[in-house]
């Protein structure tokens, strides 16, 4: 073993001492505490339901949709972070459940204190495994700081993974369902997957019709033969993209930048009294003279038909540290950025999962 | 003769900025991790945060908010996702909190697919638990996440009800009560986003704010990484803008003295961009530092070279 990873394991094996010194004492390390509450929210009209599942016309659903969504709205108005379990239906006119809410350890002791036997605020084993599942994979990602190790690859497949997944059924609930399918067939996506959905216009039913054909044709080209087919719905995009693009950037990045251009040199700048502001004005007018040359100067630096020499070589060179400056800015943006995303989850670690601070005052007054 | 003495024969006899040059980057990580956790530990022990003087950019936000009439209807677009929650939640929270405490009726949407859950979580703990008197679908409502990037955003500008026809509770647009009465994105006087990529402010500013042919005003917070993409378009197409965790940090400090109340401590969940200016401080001096130490050791090798 080198003297440097002598080094390093002593350095590691001081942090993984802290942080096992700092379970053995002190309040102990992470855990989740949930609340336990009885919500009760009335059922919609059955008959409502079933008409407005039957005849799927956009005044119908409307009439209804507060009837059809009745319960939804009472299930999903709950606080965040609160899970449910409908565990009862107490009548053909109401339905109640139990819902779980994150509350603070500080909340658990004082409940504890009062009735040592009291259930309803309780440790939550798998918010709690899922906290410290969160603290390893945290550290699992930062270990690659030292080197590659098969703790980052198990977070780094995981987090592949599961994005993957999100974002197939994210395609599929809130993309294919909802605007495919719900244009299609409203009848059938009511009544078996979304009561909550608005039926579609007839124009929107058949320009979806037309997006089925273009998407099948897209498709083609997994097919032995035809492949030229899919190059129809390709031309079709890239002539609505870049339509899109053009007119909204002739718009927003040429003209209206090139009139945020156009400024006075000199500015006056005037109080509330209309006396002017000799410090105000100048600084103002320097404002305005170093956004016009730096304008002039890095559009000279791009303009690669003349040869970089005398005014227009100067005004190149000035345009270069225009650019330099702007880098500079740039890379400190993104530090920046870096830094309070290492900030946030140090924060997780030092205050969820150790409990080594408490700037939100959840554990102690 | 070891190769591990061999090495480390050599690496004595180098000058000091061969040896500086070629040090273990993991002692640079090191050092930043302590940079950035050192701060939080004191800050989080002994509450103290760093004042903020704010820009011109991060005043206008809270002036455009301000100068609003109670009642007036804002479009909030939750455009990111936990994963840059470190830099927007702050913000998001601050915005919600000086709309919330204005009395304007606010209309979430998503274009991200986790923005949803980040609006309903920063409704829970703004409206919900500080603002209990305002009413879901009179005073804020939650319209969702909605596929389509800049179709959407072109669809707003004609027809509202079309690119959100239901709200995330699955309530039909047109039973909504706030929002009986708006036809098109520029029924709402003010749109305020933040985001973190793409789509976002850039896509607001080139698909709305730029086609939008009646007066629509435009504030936004966006991650540094986008920041400077962003200020061009100060002030005349964004009216305000929040660069990173330090934009949050100004206007968070200009949201919490406006609603001070005298003995009364600020919350703590209202005071999270300050708290990450604490590391930033001591990251950035150690940037600094380094880059200098760079600088050093370019300069003598070049010294030493032309000797």
């Amino acid at each position: 073993m080198t003297r440097q990873a002598k080094t390093w394991l002593v350095i590691g094996a001081v942090f993984v001492a802290l942080i096992v010194a700092r379970g053995m004492i002190g309040q102990g390390l992470g855990r989740v505490y949930v609340k336990r509450t009885e919500v009760t929210a009335k059922l919609p009209d059955a008959a409502a339901v079933n008409s407005a599942a039957a005849a799927p016309s956009a005044s119908a659903s409307a009439s209804t949709s507060a009837a059809t969504t009745a319960a939804s709205t009472q299930a999903t108005a709950g606080p965040s972070g609160a899970s449910s379990q409908a565990t009862t239906q107490s009548s053909a006119a109401s339905i109640s459940w139990q819902e779980w809410k994150q509350v603070p350890p500080l909340e658990f002791a004082a409940a504890q204190k009062v009735n040592a036997a009291q259930t309803e605020i309780t440790l939550s084993w798998p918010r709690t495994i899922g906290l410290w599942l969160a603290a390893f994979f945290t550290l699992a990602i930062f270990s690659f700081l030292y080197a590659d190790n098969p703790c980052y690859k198990i977070a780094e497949s995981l987090v592949v993974g599961v994005s993957a997944a999100y974002w197939g059924v994210i395609g599929f609930w809130d993309t294919l369902v909802p605007k495919m399918f719900g244009a299609l067939t409203p009848g059938l996506v009511k009544s078996l997957v979304q009561p909550s959905l608005v039926a579609p216009e007839m124009l929107q039913q058949i320009s979806m019709v037309l997006a089925l054909v273009l998407g099948v044709m897209m498709l083609w080209r997994l097919l032995p033969r035809g492949g030229w087919i899919s190059a129809w719905p390709l031309a079709f995009i890239v002539g609505v993209t870049a339509g899109l693009k053009i007119v909204s950037h002739v718009e927003s990045d040429l003209m209206a930048q090139a009139a945020a251009t156009m400024k006075p040199l000199v500015v006056s700048v005037t109080d509330a009294s209309g006396a002017t502001n000799m410090w105000d004005s100048w600084w103002a007018s320097v404002a305005n003279v170093l956004l016009v040359v730096g304008v002039i100067c890095c559009l000279a630096y791009f303009f690669f038909s003349v040869q970089h020499k005398g005014v227009v070589g100067g005004a190149a060179r000035v345009g270069i540290w225009y650019l330099m400056i702007t880098f500079g800015a740039a890379f400190g943006f993104t530090v920046m950025g870096r830094i309070a995303l290492l900030a946030a989850r140090l924060e997780f670690l030092f205050d969820d999962w150790l409990w080594l601070i408490d700037p939100n005052h959840f554990r102690s007054l | 003769m070891s190769a591990a003495n061999f090495n480390n024969t050599n690496a004595a006899a180098r000058p000091w900025f061969e040896r500086l040059d070629r040090i273990d980057r993991r002692w640079i990580f090191l050092l930043m991790f302590l940079a950035v956790s050192g701060p939080i530990l004191w800050i989080g022990v002994t509450g103290k945060t760093l004042p903020e003087a704010p820009t011109l950019a991060a005043r206008a936000v809270f002036q455009e908010i301000d100068q609003l009439p109670a009642r007036s209807l804002v479009l909030i677009s939750i455009d990111f996702d936990p994963a840059s929650a470190g830099e927007l939640q702050p913000m998001a929270t601050s915005l919600v909190r000086q709309c919330a405490a204005k009395n304007l009726r606010m209309v979430f949407i998503a274009l991200w697919p986790l923005g949803n859950q980040v609006a309903q979580q920063t409704i829970q703990n703004v409206i919900r638990d500080d603002y209990p008197a305002l009413k879901e679908g009179d005073d804020f409502v939650n319209m969702g996440y909605q596929a389509g990037n800049e179709a959407v955003m072109k669809l707003l500008l004609t027809d509202f009800a079309k690119a959100f026809p239901k709200d995330s509770r699955g309530e039909a647009t047109s039973n909504i009560p706030m929002l009986k009465g708006v036809k098109m994105a520029s029924n709402f006087p003010l749109l305020i986003t933040v985001s973190a990529g793409y789509p976002g402010s850039k896509e607001w500013v080139q698909y709305v704010i730029s086609a939008c042919n009646e007066k629509m005003n435009f504030v936004t917070g966006c991650t540094g990484v986008s920041a400077p993409q962003l200020y061009p378009y100060f002030p005349q197409q964004i009216v305000g803008l929040l660069g990173a965790i330090k934009g949050a940090a100004e206007y968070e400090s200009m949201v919490n003295a406006s609603l001070a109340v005298d003995g009364v401590a600020t919350a703590p969940k209202y005071l999270q961009a300050q708290r990450r200016m604490g590391p930033q401080l001591v990251a950035h001096l150690l940037m600094v530092g380094l880059i200098i130490v760079g600088n050093v050791i370019f300069f003598a090798r070049k010294r030493r070279g032309a000797a």
